[in-house]
């Protein structure tokens, strides 16, 4: 079932206005390599799904834009023949057809013969281990095998390009994650250009090979999940992928070169020098206990148990309230005085 | 949790209620069965003015029927595709028509079988067959079924089941007959309901379009009212319950039947 040569897509300059003069998307250029799944991640309303729409053939792009399979340029054609494969959020099958016929409905418009067919959606029941519920009407079946009929059909043709528009959005919290892995086997074993839409950052880190994190209409910043969340573009891309603090550095600060916190005192890196901010993980934070001379130290406000972790909440002078990720062996407790350790390496940049 | 009290004030409205409205449909069938209604029950039962509004009458039974039975098709067969263009369409001029073939439900029947015998009246062979009567009819219910089949359209997972046979590759014409008909086809079968039982019942228009050899039953009981005896006109009554109870019991019992079973494999 593994497609042949796989597809590169490239977007080029594609805007979307719609009548009344609304921009949902501005104009973005992005491309997709062969075999590649990239994760379109942003709030509601960001423009990702308006961009998946123009890849899939339902929008059409301002004049100007461009959508490019390898050599063949699509931007014309319309979503019946662009062989691309969706999967829609509330998985659209077919309510009237039995799990069979929704898998073979595109080969039977298609005119594939009956024995074929047969034969085709055997092995993509198997694909995604539905065996036995053949038979059935979505009605009753359960949202995660609802979910595998919706990317078995997509499939089904040989699709140049896949495009889930937030497939896992109807599943409830841990269905969501045990579908996630299983869909990120899937992809790799179909090894298929796909472009997966979703708002939920750790379902794009556990599904994509590259995230492109969107904004206001705009991509702000593409690559591996590890490099935006250790080097994000800026505090939202920051933000919108994990939990961070900000640090507040004074004209004094800036001018010693250092970053403090509290009584914590590190030199700045040279490379966020001019940074009147910076970012820092909670989770690359520690603590210690305070000196008892220490009249400068940090407080611990609140702390949560969260089994693998304790989650702490600390104030410090001059700063907004600080989170720290720590082992959950840790002895804290609210009221303690502690001081942050700081590990320079660890801060990220706030701005450009 | 607190569980509902009876309320014997509200079950002693409700048994009132019932019985004002129901008393008058006994009450009616009892005339048309009694020998002599201003004598009563004591001058005993017959079926002769049943079997005498049959034979002056039957026909109209048959010519309702079929007139409703075209309505449905006509509403199908019209409605379910304006339905789908109206709900796909968002201009101004889609509004428009949707206002203008909803008008003539606000507009009396009368007004409407005036403009149509102003308009085409002339045409004789159209005026005095039952085409007229059904062009009539067919202005009158088709808002109904347009109405109930395109909200059915326009709902989010009708636009989202369309685009996943679209990018499976479906034409117009496959996915319009193959997945949307289906999945709206309850919707289809309420609508013909609505349609069937307006048009059996319709009165007004046709009263005004009717020529006597183009008589439906509500008008032949309007006929039976003003020219024949009480007994006459209320046996005329059961048989509108006779003709018409059995009808829309089919045709619920379609729409149950269909309900789960909408569809089959696409072309």
């Amino acid at each position: 079932m593994t497609a042949s040569a796989a597809t590169r897509v490239e977007i080029r300059d594609c805007a979307k206005t719609y009548a009344g003069g609304a921009r949902a998307l501005l104009p973005t250029s992005l491309a997709v390599e062969p075999g590649e799944v990239l994760a379109l991640l942003g709030p509601s309303g960001c423009g990702k799904t308006t961009l998946l729409r123009v890849v899939a053939g339902l929008v059409a792009p301002d004049a100007g834009g461009r959508v490019r399979f390898n050599d063949d340029d699509v931007t014309a054609r319309p979503i019946e023949t662009r062989g691309v494969g969706m999967v829609f959020q509330h998985y659209a099958l077919f309510p009237q057809m039995t799990v069979e016929a929704n898998i073979g409905y595109g080969l039977r418009v298609r005119g594939v013969p009956e024995a074929e067919r047969r034969r085709r959606v055997g092995e993509l029941v198997d694909l995604v281990r539905l065996g036995g519920l053949e038979q059935r009407r979505p009605e009753q079946l359960s949202g995660g095998q609802k979910q595998r009929v919706a990317l078995a059909r997509a499939v089904a043709l040989e699709p140049r390009v896949l495009l889930l528009d937030e497939p896992l959005t109807a599943l409830d919290a841990k269905l969501k994650v045990a579908l996630r892995e299983e869909l990120a086997d899937l992809l790799r074993r179909l090894s298929i250009t796909a472009i997966h839409v979703t708002h939920d950052q750790e379902e794009a880190m556990a599904i994509a090979d590259r995230l492109a994190v969107m904004r206001a209409g705009a991509i702000v910043q593409v690559g591996a999940a590890e490099a935006l969340y250790r080097d994000p573009a800026d505090p939202f891309v920051a933000e919108f992928l994990g939990r961070v603090n900000r640090i507040v550095r004074t004209p004094e600060d800036q001018a010693a070169g250092v970053v403090r916190l509290g009584p914590t005192v590190v030199a700045c890196p040279a490379a966020l020098a001019r940074q009147r901010e910076v970012l820092v993980r909670p989770e690359d934070l520690a603590v210690q206990p305070a000196p008892a001379d220490s009249h400068a130290a940090a407080r611990i406000e609140q702390r949560v148990f969260l089994g693998d972790r304790l989650h702490l909440r600390v104030q410090v002078d001059g700063q907004p309230p600080i989170l720290l990720d720590v082992p959950s062996r840790g002895a804290h407790a609210i009221g303690d005085r502690v001081t942050i350790v700081l590990d320079p390496a660890r801060l990220m940049r706030a701005g450009p | 949790m607190s569980e509902q009290r009876p309320a014997p004030i509200l079950f002693a409205i409700t048994l009132a209620v019932s019985v004002f409205t129901v008393a008058p449909m006994l009450v009616s069938v009892a005339a048309g069965l009694v020998n002599n209604y201003s004598v009563g029950a004591r001058s005993g039962y017959t079926l002769r003015w049943l079997a005498e509004v049959w034979s002056q009458y039957g026909s109209t039974a048959w010519n309702s029927i079929a007139l409703a039975l075209a309505c449905v098709a006509c509403g199908v067969a019209v409605g379910v595709p304006c339905a789908y263009a109206l709900a796909r369409s968002r201009t101004r001029a889609a509004r428009a028509f949707e206002e203008l073939i909803t008008l003539p439900v606000a507009v009396p029947g009368l007004a409407t079988a005036l403009a149509l015998i102003l308009a085409y009246g002339e045409w004789r062979d159209f005026r005095q067959s039952f085409a007229f009567v059904f062009v009539g009819h067919a202005v009158f219910t088709l808002p109904f079924m347009v109405r109930t089949v395109a909200a059915a359209f326009a709902h989010d997972d009708l636009v989202a089941l369309e685009e996943a046979a679209r990018s499976l590759g479906a034409s117009f014409v496959q996915r319009f007959l193959g997945v949307l008909v289906p999945a709206v086809l309850p919707s289809i079968v309420a609508g013909s309901l609505m349609v069937f039982t307006l048009s059996i019942g319709e009165f007004n228009l046709t009263w005004m379009l009717h020529t006597p050899l183009t008589r439906t039953l509500p008008v032949g009981l309007a006929d039976s009212y003003a020219s024949a005896r009480l007994e006459i006109g209320s046996a005329y009554t059961l048989i509108f319950f006779m003709v018409v109870l059995p009808a829309l019991w089919l045709m619920q019992w379609l729409a149950t039947f269909l309900g789960p079973r909408t569809g089959r494999p696409a072309p």
